[in-house]
This record gives C-alpha cells, sequence and structure tokens, in this order.
C-alpha cells in the first residue's frame, strides 16, 4: 500500500515573534499563500466540528474512522482539519467535505459506518450522499 | 462567532489569517486609550451577560477611576441552565477573547487579564492555555506588545461550580480564593474590584465583539440589529425543537422566526406553549408573545429578560407549575445564603409550588407567591435573588388559569404533577405494565 501523505496542518510557530503591524501583515500573507498552496495540492479539505458537544457523541471516532478509510484506500491528496463546534449541536458529529471547486458539503449525526461510505462515495466517487 | 467552524482553535495561524490581532495591533500602536473607549461606545455595544449596561460606559469608568494598579476579568462562569454560547466561543475562537482582553487592558491602562471559568469547561480551559501559549510565543500577549511599551498577561482560574460565581463581586471574591458571595454595591468593581483595585467585568460574548469593532468600525456595528440594541445575539436553543443548537442573529429578530426557522419547529408538530428566555432567572413567554422581538428593550418593556440567550422552548404536554417549582428548586439549591430575602424566599417560594402541585393549594397562595417575589426583587442583595422570582411574575400574568386548575379543580392538565394524577392499572400494553403511581 502507498505511503499515505495527507497534509495535516501545524503550528509550529519557529521563534515567529511578532513587533508591528506590518510584521503581522506579512505572517498574515504568508500563511495564506502557502494554505492556497496546499490546498491545491491537496484537491479535498475534511473538517471535523471537535467542540465538546461533538466530541461527546463521538467525533473523535469519526475521525479516526475517515483516517483509518483513507488510509486504507491510499488516498494521498488529503486536507484534515478540526474546528470548534458550529452551533450546529443537534446534528453533531458532524463533518464538513470540501472538494475543490465544488460547494461545501456537511454531513451530520455521522457514525463510524456512515463516515467510511462518505469517503467512498463523495471524495473517491465524487456522489454526494443526500441523506445520512 | 465569525470564526467560529472555519478555524482550528489550537493554531493561532488560522486566527491570523482571518485578520487575529490586527485590531490590537492598531489599537496599541495607533489610538489613545480614550480613543478606543469612545468608539466602543459609540458602537453602542451593550453587555451579552444579561443585564445589556453599556460597555464603552463600563471601559470608561473603569478607564477613570484612580487605583494602583487594574485589572481585566472575563466572566466566563457560563452557569446559566440551558446556556453554552461562551462555550462555544472559547473552544471555537479562543484568540478572539484573549485580543479583546488585551485592547480592554490597553484602553483602561491594565497589564493583567484574569478568565474566571466554569471548571466543567475542560476543553474550553485546554485551548485557551494552548491560545495564551501561542500567543505570547509570537509576542501578540506578554511583554512590549508590537513595540509599544504595553504589557499584558493572560491567567486563568478555574470555578468550583457555583452559579452565584457568575454575579461579579462574587466572582471577584472567587478569583481572591474567598468565599463566593456577593458584595453590597456599590462600590462597584470599575472602581473597587480585585484587590480593591479598579476591575473590568465583561462577560465572553461582549468581548468577543470588540476586535471586529475596532477593525470594521463603530458605524458598521450599528447597522447590526436595533437602534437602542445593535449587533447580534447569540442565542442557545433548546428544549422542543426540532433543531437544538447554537446560532447568532441581529438583535430584535422576533422569537417565532429563532423558533421556526433556526429551530426546525416544534418536535412532533406539537403545539408551542412556553418559551424560557433568558435562562432561569428569566421570563416565560407564552404563544401570544412569539413575535416580540428579541432585544433587551423590547423584553425589558414586557416584563421579560434577554438575559444571556438561553432560549429554552417547551410544548404542550408541559405544566406550568411544574416548571415554576422546578426552577424555584434550582435556585433553592444554588442561593448562597448570605441575605434572607434569597435564602428564604426561593425556599418559600419552593414550598408554596410544592403545596399547589399536590392538589394542596389555597388561592391565598397566588397572592403569597406575588407578595414574597415582591419582597425579593426589592431586597435581595444581588441579581441572583432579584431575579429569581421573575418566572413567577410571568406565569401568574400569563398562565393564571393553569395555577387556578391546580387549585380549584385539583387537575393537572398535562399529567405532571403527580400528586393530581390518578393512575389505573390497565391491561398490559405493548408489553410493558402500567402500574399506579402510589
Amino acid at each position: 500500500m502507498a505511503e499515505v501523505k495527507r497534509v495535516k496542518r501545524t503550528c509550529e510557530l519557529e521563534n515567529k515573534r511578532i513587533n508591528s503591524l506590518r510584521e503581522l501583515n506579512d505572517f498574515k500573507e504568508e500563511i495564506r499563500e502557502e494554505r492556497v498552496g496546499n490546498q491545491k495540492r491537496a484537491g479535498v479539505r475534511i473538517t471535523t466540528a471537535m467542540g465538546s458537544c461533538g466530541i461527546a457523541v463521538g467525533a473523535q471516532e469519526i475521525l479516526e474512522a475517515i483516517s483509518d478509510e483513507l488510509t486504507t484506500r491510499g488516498l494521498e491528496d488529503i486536507s484534515i482539519h478540526n474546528t470548534g463546534c458550529i452551533g450546529l449541536c443537534e446534528q453533531e458529529p458532524l463533518v464538513k467535505i470540501k472538494i475543490e471547486d465544488q460547494p461545501a458539503v456537511f454531513y451530520g449525526n455521522l457514525t463510524p459506518e456512515l463516515a467510511r461510505e462518505v469517503v467512498k462515495n463523495h471524495i473517491v466517487d465524487n456522489q454526494i450522499i443526500a441523506s445520512c | 462567532m465569525r470564526n467560529c467552524g472555519h478555524i482550528d482553535p489550537e493554531n493561532i495561524k488560522d486566527y491570523i489569517t482571518r485578520d487575529g490581532y490586527q485590531a490590537l495591533g492598531t489599537v496599541v500602536t495607533e489610538l489613545k486609550p480614550i480613543e478606543v473607549i469612545e468608539i466602543i461606545e459609540q458602537s453602542g455595544l451593550r453587555g451579552r451577560g444579561g443585564a445589556g449596561f453599556p460597555t464603552g460606559l463600563k471601559w470608561k469608568f473603569t478607564h477613570q477611576a484612580a487605583g494602583k494598579e487594574k485589572y481585566v476579568v472575563a466572566n466566563a462562569d457560563e452557569g446559566e441552565p440551558g446556556t453554552s454560547k461562551d462555550r462555544l466561543i472559547m473552544e471555537g475562537d479562543p484568540h478572539s477573547l484573549l485580543e479583546a482582553m488585551a485592547i480592554a487592558g490597553y484602553a483602561i491602562g491594565a497589564n493583567t487579564g484574569y478568565i474566571y471559568i466554569r471548571g466543567e469547561y475542560q476543553l474550553a480551559i485546554k485551548r485557551l492555555k494552548i491560545a495564551i501559549a501561542q500567543a505570547k510565543e509570537m509576542g501578540l500577549l506578554g511583554e512590549n506588545l508590537f513595540d509599544s511599551g504595553f504589557n499584558f498577561e493572560i491567567k486563568i482560574r478555574e470555578g468550583a461550580g457555583a452559579y452565584v460565581c457568575g454575579e461579579e463581586t462574587a466572582l471577584l471574591k472567587s478569583i481572591e480564593g474567598e468565599r463566593g458571595e456577593p458584595q453590597v454595591k456599590p462600590p462597584y468593581p470599575t472602581n473597587e474590584g480585585l484587590w480593591g483595585q479598579p476591575t473590568l467585568i465583561n462577560n465572553v460574548e461582549t468581548l468577543a465583539n470588540i476586535a471586529v469593532i475596532i477593525r470594521e468600525g463603530a458605524e458598521w456595528f450599528n447597522e447590526i440589529g436595533t437602534e437602542g440594541c445593535p449587533g447580534t445575539k447569540v442565542f442557545t436553543l433548546s428544549g422542543d425543537v426540532e433543531n437544538e443548537g447554537i446560532i447568532e442573529l441581529p438583535m430584535g429578530t422576533p422569537l417565532r422566526r429563532i423558533i421556526e426557522g433556526f429551530g426546525g419547529g416544534m418536535v412532533d408538530d406539537k403545539e408551542f406553549k412556553v418559551a424560557q428566555s433568558g435562562g432561569s432567572s428569566g421570563g416565560c413567554m407564552p404563544k401570544e408573545l412569539l413575535d416580540t422581538p428579541m432585544d433587551y428593550d423590547s423584553l425589558a418593556e414586557i416584563g421579560m429578560t434577554l438575559g444571556s440567550g438561553a432560549l429554552l422552548v417547551m410544548d404542550e404536554t408541559h405544566c406550568i407549575v411544574d416548571i415554576a417549582k422546578c426552577l424555584m428548586q434550582f435556585f433553592k439549591h444554588e442561593s448562597c445564603g448570605k441575605c434572607v430575602p434569597c435564602r428564604e424566599g426561593n425556599k418559600r417560594l419552593y414550598n408554596r409550588l410544592d403545596k399547589i402541585s399536590k392538589g394542596e393549594g389555597e388561592l391565598e397562595d397566588l397572592e403569597r407567591l406575588r407578595d414574597l417575589a415582591d419582597t425579593m426583587s426589592k431586597t435581595a442583595l444581588c441579581g441572583l435573588g432579584q431575579m429569581a422570582p421573575t418566572s413567577i411574575y410571568t406565569t401568574l400574568k400569563y398562565f393564571k388559569d393553569e395555577y387556578l386548575t391546580h387549585i380549584e379543580d385539583n387537575n393537572c392538565t398535562t399529567g405532571s404533577c403527580r400528586g393530581l394524577v390518578d393512575l389505573e392499572v390497565q391491561d398490559k400494553r405493548g408489553g410493558k405494565d402500567y402500574g399506579n403511581n402510589n
């Protein structure tokens, strides 16, 4: 199986210190450019809502199921992110899938099995699952 | 909530890409403290913790107060049942709170900030600690911010579960390591707060508005919401609605739109009965008030409160007496016991409601409830005791018939008050025995 090289965003600050507004703006542009480059390379971006409401109903397990499914399928160009609660607590666990040049799709009330189906149908076959 | 769902809260770079720390940089390098306060005053921002006090005015009072040291305190002791907006902000966008606290520190002349957060919010605490460490590493908190000579550090203090510690003077006592009991006001914390020094206390949601107001301007903020209450409000919607969750809407959005729009209507198409606005100390709104604009002024006019933005929606199956009794049980438990009106008042309100719920009520009890509510709201030491009877006032006003049914007919139409319900043993149905409640 091919080695998976997914883009996992890190927060290495490398002793970067901001001393002025200009430095802050330069740093912002630097990160933005890096992000745009990463996004183009990745093509697919998966964001899991990891607020305490999401985690309480299994967001961690969803994330693990998605990671495992991607590894099993040898999918490399995937960018994985975490975020906080987006307010739709009733729909947790919740995952957003964004494929380059396509609208973002939210999947709610996921189970690990459904999350694997989302990887297969939406990411591999590019078929949005209308109802989970 | 502008960044919630868009950024990784554990990565400061995400916050920076969404213009994070721009406002702080602008403030400390280009504006005088009084100019910052003027912007906040002009924006019309009012405290989002519940009282709706003008934020700019509070900043100005603390700025003007004399003291050898001043402090900024973020009230993150979100203990109001049914409210989790501050949790969402701190878990999803912690840097917005840190940046605002540093701006507030510069404006009032403080170099230290405390986040007083409820101990149950462990994930928020973890993310705030990560955010503080990252901001310090980048020189966005700590010493000589943006080479301006301004220093600001932030410390976290965890609460231990007392509802009353959300009250600002009790909160300050708790930070000082003393028993969390409210103090007599005045003096107000703006003059004599933490360790007797001028202290600015703002709610998390209030602070989360600061950086964006500085960046976008007071006029931009004025255009959102109503004239008297500009900006947005974050509501925590829960209860018998299809979609429970947290939503940020312009101030003045009618209750009906919140319930039917975001909430998706009532569960199982049941009839809406009541919505409690503002948490346990909030009023109970009947269906004839569904079109009320949800802002501080509109609700105050009809004896209701916006409070923390909690909205607990209940359908026709809930009994008003039972709801009021449940709320008084909560306040009976949470009263700190320092002042008599609250300590004894909540107990007596509960006992009388309990009596009514058991079919032992008399018409005189309704007058007694109202008298006691009046005494508490006028004489209790702090907001807890003053506001505890709000549900009594509002339910007696809008649902008096239901109290009368309990008292005169010994009947609870919803079947919630077990003492008033006769159950008979019937044949087995669905494999279950339906037993007598006795």
